[in-house]
């Protein structure tokens, strides 16, 4: 079936776009991990008194520019939380790249969702 | 210190490595470790299973997206069935008695696990229909996958797509309602309701885990659950075990994986029957 082998060929392409560019994002969310990670094992600090460590993200950005090893890690956790929603996005783009408009909306759909979930658990 | 960062990290292995090939979150394994061995606040438990879905989910789908082994057109599709199922289980969080719900999703996972034990009886793993299913066709779900233990390309036909959605609806409002991983859910739905292959089912259900926990993970992350100690080993325990799963699951025969996932659902199945009579084991 000549569809079926359009859709196939097609899918490999969206797959592959998808696949780099998560691994992008998942290769530096690690390295934020392993630096911060690094930075505590070595010198025995988070930076933070006692056991709290930053919440919020302009805490973080803070103790990101003065070098403290619980910004990085509470950083790169907050980047691999990302990963899946960057997913969505980047297949958004690689739906309509391969101009397959039926999924362009159903991912754009499952993003709004995504998006209005994140704000109903907020509240 | 140290201590504490080479348990997560091992753990992180294991779990990356199971979950990887089951398509199901780290929370069961990790859950207990936090807990019961190092007797910290359950809230610190969840903040951290949270961080183990996600970190399996993205880990895994690399290897899974370039070797062709999951459906990416039956994730989205089914991925708006959990994100409104879990918005609408977050909304009538209280509305339900709890017992009620882990009653019945308990028992859904204990058939699915006699489920599995039929299927794997049986033998037959794909399906191969000659009128396809008129859902299937309309949002082309239909697809291949290539089997590294057969070493074949295997297309594969999926049906009851409203079947499938519906489980998946009823997974999303499980997970928002109960806070409880839907994992399995998802393999129930794809392998069983759907007839997807085993391999694909696993894969695609470890993609849309991510989706449905990084909605949740970003409340559990400023609310402080989430400890960089416990959760950075761990995630970067389970991106390895990942890689590691993911190349273990593809030459694995599907009948072994049957085997490994028969116990665990009805493992999970008679957990969740007992804690709605209100016996947490």
């Amino acid at each position: 079936m000549p569809k079926n082998n359009s859709t196939r060929k097609e899918m490999l392409a969206v797959e592959i776009v998808i696949g780099k560019i998560m691994r992008i994002g998942v290769l530096f969310s690690a390295a934020v991990m392993i630096l911060g990670f690094a930075m505590f094992l070595i010198t025995g600090h988070s930076g933070y008194p006692n056991t709290s460590f930053p919440t919020t993200l302009p805490a973080i950005w803070h103790g990101l520019i003065s070098f403290k090893a619980y910004a990085y890690m509470m950083a790169g956790i907050y980047l691999l939380i990302l990963t899946p929603v960057l997913r969505v996005v980047i297949s958004i783009y690689a739906f309509y790249q391969e101009k397959d408009m039926l999924y362009v909306k159903i991912t754009s759909l499952v993003l709004l969702i995504l998006i209005i979930s994140v704000i109903v658990g907020h509240h | 210190m140290l201590h504490t960062a080479l348990l997560m990290l091992g753990v992180g292995i294991f779990a990356g490595i199971m979950g990887s090939i089951l398509g199901i979150g780290g929370g069961m394994i990790v859950t207990p470790i936090v807990t019961l061995a190092m007797g910290l606040d359950i809230k610190y438990a969840i903040g951290a299973s949270i961080i183990a879905v996600i970190a399996t989910s993205s880990g895994s789908t690399i290897a899974f997206l370039k070797d062709d082994v999951l459906n990416l057109r039956v994730a989205m599709f089914l991925e708006i069935a959990t994100t409104i199922g879990a918005i609408i289980g977050a909304l009538l969080t209280g509305a339900f008695e709890p017992m009620i719900l882990y009653i019945l999703f308990g028992s859904l996972l204990v058939f699915s696990s006699w489920n599995m034990y039929r299927k794997m009886r049986s033998g037959q793993e794909v399906l191969q229909q000659v009128h396809a299913d008129k859902w299937a066709e309309k949002f082309n779900l239909n697809s291949s996958y290539y089997d590294k233990n057969t070493k074949q390309q295997v297309d594969y036909q999926v049906e009851n797509v409203p079947g499938g959605f519906l489980i998946m609806l009823g997974a999303g409002l499980a997970s928002g309602m109960l806070g409880i991983g839907s994992g399995a859910f998802k393999v129930m739905a794809m392998d069983g309701a759907m007839k997807m292959p085993l391999k694909p089912s696993s894969a695609t259900s470890n993609l849309m885990m991510g989706v449905t926990a990084a909605a949740s993970a970003t409340v559990y992350f400023f609310n402080g659950s989430i400890r960089p100690d416990l959760a950075v080993p761990l995630a970067l325990g389970i991106l390895g075990g990942s890689t590691i799963g993911t190349r273990i699951m593809q030459i694995l025969p599907s009948k072994i994986i049957r085997l490994i996932f028969i116990p665990i659902l009805l493992y999970l199945g008679l957990q969740m029957i007992l804690k709605g009579f209100g016996v947490t084991i």
